[in-house]
């Protein structure tokens, strides 16, 4: 019964993978690609890690749905309404992706798999959530820092207006000059 | 009752779409001026219902017909899945260890959901209704991650029976209230409800549902109001002590709390205007979120001072 539920999720990921590529619409290729993280999300829920499985749903979900809006927004055709096509360097890209499917199916055969030492805990999440912050909270502090930090400085980098446009050059404006307004009326 | 929770469930929540059909009717005849038309209200939201399954279907120009049905299937599969974790009573359909992130994974297939029936029919208003869904859905998220994420911290667990057993004494929504009214707050932006229905506004024709017709308008409409009975039902077991209380069973408790949220919640779509996403956007990253995480820091002290932090 798992079995066939993992195959068939198996091969609607990898089907849904391959429409990515066939479908001529940028909304249908995004949605899609979705049909195919969340099936392997659904393989995930099948191994009893429910807690990554869900998080996969919910992450994807958003990400794919505001991948969406940049997609289409960036596509060469307008709107992304008219049909398009996926394809760009097919042959290069084929080589690399037969030769990375190649390398990472050769390394499921030829890698020491470790043997599992004792059982399995009773609750899993609690043990996923031990091991990343209890031994590696300074690598997850580090980690979560550096990411913040990142997003911070390419807001500063990519933002056309900056508190010298919003404030003036004495930053002494009562009121910033924005072009849309808020709902906290500053 | 335990096996016979997964077959009541989807009768349940028909019966809470039909109580916010029959309540919201009610109201919005009464501003009308229509009077007391209660008999009205009752009738005719099985006639809408009658209406829409036998009317002819209206079709767009090079409308992509699969994303669109993909969108409101999705919207009632998933407000369906949502509210399998909620206790009806002391059990749950499916009483998941990770039952509050289930909730927060089935709640945000509504953003694909409404984006696709906006996009399907290759209209630009509906389209723009979409678009705002996905606005207000940035705005929303994080204020609602926070604020059930709090409940889940006072019981010191994702699953949503033990969030009821923590609250035998006292609510959370008594000493956790910026996290439940965020959720309130949230809970009907998700279900694009109340001061929060820009995306299938009136200003845009519609929007994201402007050009559904028929079935398709029926389950669209139908699934939304799936969702809010969803998001209300959730509401009980994270915030109002879930079967908690005297007297009744807990399963009335279940039931008569949930309707009172869905009549609050149906209450204010009609007392607020529509609020519009750049000013939700601004309200909700600046006070809401700065808000909701403060009182996730307020109750994650309190339950270290119970010496309650690691099990």
């Amino acid at each position: 019964m798992t079995l066939a539920l993992f195959t068939a999720l198996a091969l609607l990921a990898i089907a849904s993978g391959v429409l990515v590529f066939v479908v001529d619409s940028m909304a249908r290729a995004t949605f899609a690609l979705l049909v195919s993280f969340l099936a392997v999300a659904a393989m995930v829920l099948l191994t009893d890690l429910l807690y990554l499985g869900a998080v996969i749903i919910l992450m994807m979900i958003i990400e794919m749905v505001v991948m969406a809006v940049f997609m289409i927004m960036y596509m060469m055709n307008p709107a992304g309404l008219m049909p398009m096509s996926m394809f760009h360097n097919t042959r290069g890209a084929a080589v690399i992706c037969g030769l990375l499917f190649a390398g990472l199916s050769a390394g499921i055969f030829l890698a020491d798999w470790p043997e599992r030492r004792g059982t399995r805990p009773e609750d899993p999440t609690l043990e996923l959530g031990t091991a990343l912050m209890e031994g590696h909270m300074l690598t997850m502090m580090t980690l979560g820092v550096t990411l913040f930090s990142t997003i911070v400085a390419t807001v500063v980098l990519a933002t056309g207006r900056g508190r010298y446009d919003r404030l003036g050059d004495r930053l002494d404006a009562g009121h910033p000059d924005d072009p849309a307004g808020g709902g906290v009326g500053r | 009752m335990t096996s016979a929770t997964p077959f009541l469930l989807p009768v349940l929540l028909v019966a809470g779409v039909w109580f916010v059909a029959v309540l919201d009717g009610a109201l919005a005849d009464r501003a009308a001026g229509y009077g007391s038309g209660a008999r009205r209200a009752l009738s005719r939201t099985g006639r809408e219902a009658a209406r829409l399954l036998v009317a002819q279907r209206r079709t767009t120009l090079a409308a992509d017909g699969l994303l669109r049905w993909a969108g409101v299937l999705a919207l009632i599969v998933a407000a369906v899945l949502a509210a399998g974790v909620v206790p009806l009573g002391w059990e749950a359909p499916a009483d998941l260890s990770v039952g509050v992130v289930w909730f927060n994974a089935m709640e945000v297939v509504a953003w694909a959901a409404v984006w696709l029936v906006g996009w399907g029919p290759n209209s630009a208003l509906s389209l723009t209704g979409g678009y705002r869904f996905v606005a207000q859905g940035l705005s929303y998220e994080l204020p609602h991650m926070f604020a059930i994420i709090t409940a889940a911290l006072g019981a010191g667990s994702l699953r949503m029976s033990d969030i009821v057993d923590a609250q035998a004494d006292v609510w959370f929504a008594v000493w956790m209230p910026a996290a439940f009214a965020a959720y309130l707050l949230s809970a009907t932006a998700m279900a694009f409800w109340g001061p929060f229905d820009a995306p299938v506004g009136r200003d845009v024709a519609g929007g994201a549902a402007g050009e559904l017709s028929g079935v398709d308008r029926l389950l669209f409409e139908g699934g939304r109001r799936l969702l809010l009975v969803a998001a209300a039902a959730v509401a009980v077991p994270l915030f109002l002590g879930g079967g908690h209380g005297p007297w009744l069973p807990a399963w009335a408790w279940v039931l008569v709390k949930t309707l009172a949220v869905l009549a609050l919640l149906v209450w204010v779509r009609h007392r607020l205007p529509v609020l519009r996403m750049d000013r939700w956007s601004e309200v909700s990253w600046i006070v809401l979120l700065p808000l909701t995480m403060l009182q996730a820091l307020a109750v994650a002290l309190v339950v270290l001072a119970r010496g309650g932090g690691g099990q």
